[in-house]
């Protein structure tokens, strides 16, 4: 058995009454692609964010990669090793490509103001690197000819793939995508696939929400599945498949 | 002729100092939509510091330009931390309050810092000690002057060198990003407060030089400068876009130009003399090539203000509009 980089320990969210996440506990172990699924308003974005450091969580917490994940601000979590993509497109519109994911470098970068004015050495030493790693980024997601085109000139599966290399760009264990088949073609979802396996390939563990059931039963390897913001299932696909509670949910009774 | 090139020349260098000025209103309001209205103060503080250790080290036996060059040196820095503290302790806390109260609390910065100046350097108009050589060049029948040379050289330099950071470098970038969207840049592992706390630095040592070069330019310094040559540039950033980067600059220089064309032809224009229909009324003033001038040079601080309300009606985007790329 793999160790364990993600564990969340009865995660809670309320907004005011409404209760969408109740003690959600998964455990996703190291190089793992693995799927959350549900049906619509199950809780699975808000489980995200609240991963992510977008909401506080009302009770529970994360540990992650051996220690407990501090979700107080978006940048620590960023830091700790998890990036992320967004269910509708949110890339910084008005930067190139290139830019894109080299905000995402930020992270793993230092040079401040002092750098930036004096420009010395050291900061173009650090600037060469940081292009330099978002154009190889930008050739591992295969759009390395839009680099400077700007992103909202980018066509959806690009913007997708975009997506993805800002995220790697901050150097994730974790890459947690949200619906990122969603709009796509058949021909873009293959490629989505090939590129998810790649990125595992690579080592990376991956977090992955997706609609497309037939994409999620194929490409991952254990899958939990939310109902009204609780887990009512979490095993590998072919028995979550056949999990009477699981085709109630999605059926209804 | 002879006076449009000249005052083309004065235009241009009032105009590069607005540029820098009103670079720092259009960055902070790029990245988190606040006026910061206590930007005029930093730029008084800048001339004031400048000017105090400029005239000590004139007086312990400095060569003048290294005397202006360590006025330089310890105004920046001085700047850096005012535009650093200004964010901290007045903005900072109001992050996620209504747009209203950073407002207030920037008027607020003003007035402190304004009765801070009051109280270290006097309510007495300061002279900047007057050592440096002058030298003119006569081209067109116009004169420059070194000085000018000099500001518009430094303004241009600094401009370039702020588009290169916001356009070229890791912290640029970040910056841009936060000024698109801060939540996201959030999520992408830039931490956004301190890029904003950036933004401030860079500003203020932007406006600490403006302050330095204004103060030698008009040979003085006073508490209450801030106060106008803010206005002013405030003004030529919203001319240009707020929040837009080369619509500051765009902005900065044609009100400078606007003004010191203003000032140069509205006494001829306003010469009631020279147009004959009130000669009848006039005739006592206007005989032997008398004038009768309705409004004098004296009235150049309004063709800012006219330029911004005329902006605000027509044009309340800017010149260059509010492309959000070009946000910082």
């Amino acid at each position: 058995m793999s160790t364990a980089l993600l564990e969340a320990n009865g995660v809670c969210k309320r907004f005011g009454g409404v209760r969408a996440l109740h003690k959600v506990s998964l455990t996703i172990h190291q190089g793992e692609i693995y799927g959350l699924i549900g049906p619509n308003g199950a809780g699975k974005t808000t489980l995200f964010n609240v991963l992510t450091g977008l909401y506080g969580a009302s009770s529970g917490g994360f540990n992650f990669a051996g220690a407990p994940l501090d979700i107080g601000a978006p940048h620590l979590v960023a830091k700790a090793g998890i990036a992320r993509t967004f269910q509708n497109i949110r890339l910084f519109a008005n930067m190139t490509a290139l830019e894109n994911v080299m905000v995402g470098r930020h992270l793993r970068t230092h040079a401040g103001v002092i750098g930036a004015v004096l420009f010395n050495a050291a900061t173009r030493a650090e600037e060469h690197a940081i292009q330099r790693r978002a154009v190889e980024l930008l050739h591992y997601v295969g759009i390395a000819d839009r680099a400077n085109d700007l992103a909202r000139n980018l066509s959806y599966g690009d913007q997708r793939r975009l997506e993805i290399a800002r995220a790697l760009a901050t150097d994730p264990k974790l890459l947690a995508l949200d619906e990122p088949a969603a709009g796509m073609n058949a021909t873009e979802t293959a490629a989505l696939r090939t590129l998810v396996r790649g990125l595992r390939a690579d080592g990376l563990t991956i977090l992955l929400i997706e609609h497309d059931v037939k994409l999620v039963m194929g490409l991952c390897d254990r899958i939990a599945v939310l109902d009204y913001g609780e887990m009512i299932a979490e095993d590998v696909p072919e028995k979550v498949q056949r999990n009477p509670k699981v085709i109630e949910a999605y059926l209804g009774t | 002729m002879d006076i449009f090139f000249q005052q083309i020349v004065n235009g241009l260098t009032l105009g590069s100092l607005y540029a820098i000025v009103a670079l720092g209103y259009t960055m902070v309001y790029g990245i988190i939509q606040l006026i910061n209205f206590a930007h005029g103060e930093v730029v008084m503080f800048g001339a004031m510091i400048a000017l105090s250790v400029v005239s000590t080290a004139s007086g312990s036996g400095f060569p003048p330009l290294a005397a202006v060059l360590v006025g330089i040196l310890a105004a920046i820095p001085a700047c850096m931390t005012l535009g650093y503290l200004l964010e901290r302790v007045a903005y900072r806390p109001l992050r996620r309050a209504p747009r209203l109260a950073p407002l207030i609390t920037a008027i607020g910065m003003s007035i402190v810092l304004q009765q801070v100046a009051m109280m270290i350097w006097s309510r007495n108009v300061l002279s900047f000690p007057q050592n440096l050589p002058v030298i003119l060049y006569e081209v067109a029948g116009a004169s420059i002057s070194a000085l000018q040379i000099a500001i518009i050289g430094l303004c241009l330099t600094m401009m370039a060198g702020l588009a290169f950071v916001v356009y070229r470098t890791r912290l640029g970038a970040a910056m841009r990003a936060t000024a698109e969207n801060p939540e996201i840049a959030r999520l992408m592992g830039v931490d956004v407060d301190r890029v904003i706390a950036a933004t401030f630095v860079i500003g203020a040592a932007l406006a600490a030089v403006a302050g330095l070069l204004v103060g030698i330019y008009y040979g003085l310094a006073h508490y209450t400068m801030g106060a106008t040559l803010g206005m002013k540039a405030f003004s030529a950033a919203v001319l240009g876009g707020i929040g837009n980067i080369p619509g500051a600059m765009v902005g900065g220089i044609l009100l400078g130009l606007v003004e010191a064309l203003g000032a140069g032809y509205i006494g001829d224009f306003t010469d009631l003399c020279q147009y004959g229909i009130f000669d009848a009324i006039f005739q006592a003033r206007c005989a032997d090539g008398g004038n009768l001038v309705l409004f004098g040079s004296n009235y150049q601080d309004v063709f800012a203000f006219v330029v911004l309300i005329l902006v605000l009606v027509f044009r309340p985007s800017g010149l260059l509009g509010e492309r959000v790329a070009e946000r910082a």
